[in-house]
């Protein structure tokens, strides 16, 4: 009998991860072909607004002699750059999973599986988890070019040939950083380890871009002449690099002038660095794999501010207290939920730093202006909030899941949890809602009126989007997944999202009468109603509040009514 | 202690539970047999206070657990079958916890943490974070969990799973001075020899009814066909012929 015969083939490996997918697909559940037709529509639209947006700036571009394809050339390199970035982070934790964490690997290394298709394997899994999000938000950009420059149906070959490479040499350079870092450290801390750095990393390139200012850049009239500017479109921002090489594979054909070494580069080298992978997952991955196994030793000892910090949630009375210093607790000693912070971090100082550089004072800027848009602010201070929440609260029940057995067979009031989540989110939220509204309104200078205005708003608003948060979270859980920064994704999460906008346009709406009022008294001595004012402000308070407990009465049925 | 009346549960079309009557009173061990999928753990979620009846009713103490849970879940101390606790938490931290949501702590708490720790042998990991503990630590943490606010009733979901050998021993004493002391507790097992020794009274239950209930003597009086051992009657009552088919299968 042939030997490839006794081991398990590739795809029957893959077969159950294929299988996976097909019986989530087919599952019929109660209002699961709403959720389809819903997320469908909303990935429509937002394909659809990012075809719009590029298609209209490449349509421009393409309107500029000489400089017109550069501009769009540099703008493609740009955004594989982001992309080959983003990957190479994914492919690095995914590899993590699939490679030494998965629930099936100690079937398949205990099986007679061969090493090479087992890498294979993992590999096109690995793969297959990092890359959809990528592809999927490619889809539009590709098209765009396509028809903006007229790339013909062949154009969809081309961008196969060259983003099957791209996606394969980041899958196999991250799973061979983890496989190089399990054989370092335990599996469990290299996790730790590889969800900070890699929040640090991306907090950090986004600060960098932002402090760059590119939209001085993107002035011409900055270089000293149209040469040097051309000549800095030509050159390739890293000619090394993967997403330079299908730049400029994709452009030659663009410009019908097709260059296929790019594609030869691409290829030979993908091919190359699946030799090397291979190779050095047959020198490592059985001594990783075996390092995998053991756990990482983590002590937790009371320490003198665990212990200030509960004698002073003293007051809450016995089971609230344990309630909210279980969630600091796990919050904490969570890295995939506390390095998240590092990203709120740098979403508040970019923030900020956009306050900041807002051209809102000097010449030509009336006190209308100035005064109206600090108020507008609050609609970008809400969706901050909106999305830190989805991060933060969304997830606390569905956090729960698996140790629900002991919540719900204890004299536990399930109203206690759904509070304790809530105000264990709200308090910090609302400290940060607070601290962002009075320093980007002190920045701007704004009036003693628009400031209480944003202190009233923030605070209602944080709680409404907090028990929305709380509501939905409870509502859609997610129980079957262990990373918290997962489950904002989910269907629910969008729900939220969506519940969140809704409730802070209606807020917005609901106050501008009565600020446009005074506003407009203050700068062209018009009389302010103040009966639209108690009107405008008193149906926002109204509105928060039942968006803060509607939310949450709703929520304690399903909990209450949940078998877990 | 534990009234259950024409307690049932379907999901869809399928009778997992199929209106049980049964009483454990005060100060009994008893034992719950049954094959798997029979309705043992669906009971005993049931009877936590987890999974809802379709109809029926189960009372702790004399309190009916729909009409007011919080009041009967007060005493009462349950053990799943699947250890699955807080992975961030200590050992200790666990044990404080699960006194707090019965509204317990201070020194009695405490005292009671580590001496349940130490009988289970945990004291050296009780500062260690859950994640790095084995199955068997889980499961004597939990049953740890259960005996720390002192509840009047246990409801055990196979308690001796992942288990050694010591801690199975120091289980079995403690669940029987723990019944001696006037407690209750009902358990279900697959280790028959478990039941037979351990147990005051045994149900075995399958496709969701009660096949047979009494002490040792009753089921050996009940049985037919002179079996003497628990496994005799649990495999006539279960209709389990495991000899044929295990030859027809090596033969297959």
């Amino acid at each position: 009998m042939p030997e490839e015969n006794l081991t398990p083939s590739f795809l029957h490996l893959l077969s159950p991860k294929w299988q996976t997918i097909r019986a989530r697909a087919t599952k019929k559940e109660q209002g699961s072909s709403g959720r389809a037709v819903a997320l469908g529509a909303v990935g429509i639209m937002f394909w659809g607004f990012i075809f719009t947006v590029l298609f209209r700036l490449l349509s421009y571009f393409k309107g500029i002699p000489e400089i017109g394809p550069l501009l769009a050339g540099k703008l493609l390199g740009l955004l594989l750059l982001s992309f080959f970035g983003m990957l190479l982070l994914s492919n690095v934790i995914a590899s993590l999973s699939t490679f030494f964490l998965a629930k099936d690997l100690d079937l398949l290394v205990a099986g007679p599986v061969d090493w090479l298709r087992l890498y294979f394997a993992k590999l096109t899994e690995t793969c297959a988890y990092s890359s959809w999000m990528v592809v999927l938000l490619a889809v539009p950009i590709f098209v765009a070019y396509g028809v903006a420059f007229d790339g013909g149906p062949m154009f969809v070959l081309v961008v196969i040939a060259a983003l099957i490479p791209f996606l394969i040499l980041p899958t196999v350079i991250g799973s061979a950083v983890t496989l190089l870092l399990v054989n370092a450290f335990p599996a469990r801390r290299t996790r730790d380890i590889l969800t900070v750095i890699g929040l640090l990393a991306a907090g950090g390139l986004v600060l960098l871009f932002r402090l760059m200012r590119p939209e001085q850049l993107a002035r011409p009239e900055g270089f000293k002449s149209l040469i040097e500017f051309i000549a800095v479109l030509k050159t390739p921002t890293s000619p090394w690099l993967p997403s330079e090489w299908v730049q400029t594979g994709l452009m030659s054909w663009l410009r019908h002038e097709p260059d296929f070494l790019p594609f030869y580069l691409l290829s030979s080298t993908s091919a190359a660095f699946l030799v090397l992978g291979a190779g050095l997952h047959r020198q490592l991955y059985s001594k990783g794999f075996t390092k995998a196994q053991e756990g990482a030793e983590r002590w937790a000892k009371e320490t003198r501010s665990s212990s200030l910090f509960k004698r002073m949630l003293a007051p809450l009375g016995i089971v609230r207290r344990e309630l909210v210093l279980k969630e600091v607790r796990l919050f904490f000693r969570d890295a995939t939920q506390w390095s998240q912070l590092i990203l709120l971090a740098v979403l508040v100082v970019v923030y900020v730093l956009n306050i900041k550089l807002l051209p809102i004072r000097g010449g030509g800027v009336t006190f209308f202006v100035s005064n109206l848009i600090p108020f507008l602010n609050l609609v970008l201070a809400g969706f901050v909030l909106a999305s830190i929440a989805a991060r933060f609260i969304f997830p606390g029940i569905s956090l729960e899941g698996r140790t629900m057995w002991l919540l719900r067979s204890s004299p536990l009031a399930m109203r206690e949890l759904l509070w304790s989540k809530f105000w264990v989110g709200t308090i910090p939220l609302l400290v940060m809602a607070l601290a962002l509204v009075t320093v980007t309104g002190m920045l701007m200078h704004v009036t003693e009126f628009i400031m209480l205005v944003s202190i009233f708003t923030i605070t209602m608003m944080t709680f409404a989007i907090a028990g929305l948060a709380v509501g939905f979270g409870t509502m859609y859980p997610r129980f079957e997944t262990e990373n918290a920064a997962q489950i904002p994704t989910s269907f629910g999460g969008l729900l939220f999202m969506m519940a969140s906008i809704v409730l802070i346009a209606a807020v917005i709406m609901l106050e501008a009468r009565p600020v446009f009022g005074y506003l407009g008294s203050r700068a062209f001595g018009a009389e302010s109603s103040t009966a639209e004012m108690v009107i405008g402000f008193g149906l926002a308070g109204l509105l928060c509040a039942a968006a803060t407990l509607i939310p949450i009465r709703v929520a304690l049925k399903r909990l209450e009514a949940l078998e877990a | 202690m534990i009234e259950l009346t024409a307690l049932t549960k379907r999901y869809g079309s399928f009778t997992a539970v199929d209106a049980i009557d049964l009483r454990v009173p005060k100060g009994e061990l008893f034992g719950f047999l049954g094959p798997n999928g029979a309705g043992k753990t669906t009971t005993l979620r049931m009877i936590a206070g987890i999974l809802r009846p379709t109809a029926g009713t189960v009372k702790i103490g004399g309190v009916d657990i729909a009409a007011d849970p919080i009041a009967a879940k007060r005493i009462l101390g349950f053990i799943p079958d699947r250890p699955f606790i807080y992975e961030k938490l200590t050992g200790i931290e666990f044990l404080r916890f699960v006194g707090g949501l019965y509204n317990q702590n201070g020194k009695d708490i405490e005292h009671r943490s580590r001496e349940l720790l130490a009988l289970f042998d945990l004291e050296n990991w009780r500062d260690e974070l859950v994640e790095s503990y084995s199955h068997g630590m889980r499961q004597k943490l939990i049953i740890s969990s259960a005996f720390v606010h002192k509840p009047d009733v246990i409801v055990v979901d196979e308690p001796m799973v992942g288990l050694d050998p010591k801690a199975a021993r120091i289980l079995k004493d403690l669940f029987r001075e723990y019944v001696r002391r006037g407690h209750t507790i009902m358990m279900s097992t697959h280790t028959l020899e478990v039941a037979e020794t351990m147990c005051d009274r045994i149900g075995i239950i399958q496709n969701g009814k009660i096949r047979a209930l009494g002490t040792m003597a009753d089921l050996r009086a009940a049985s037919t066909h002179g079996d003497s051992g628990l496994e005799d009657i649990f495999l006539r009552l279960t209709g389990e012929n495991a000899a044929r088919e295990f030859v027809d299968v090596l033969d297959a």
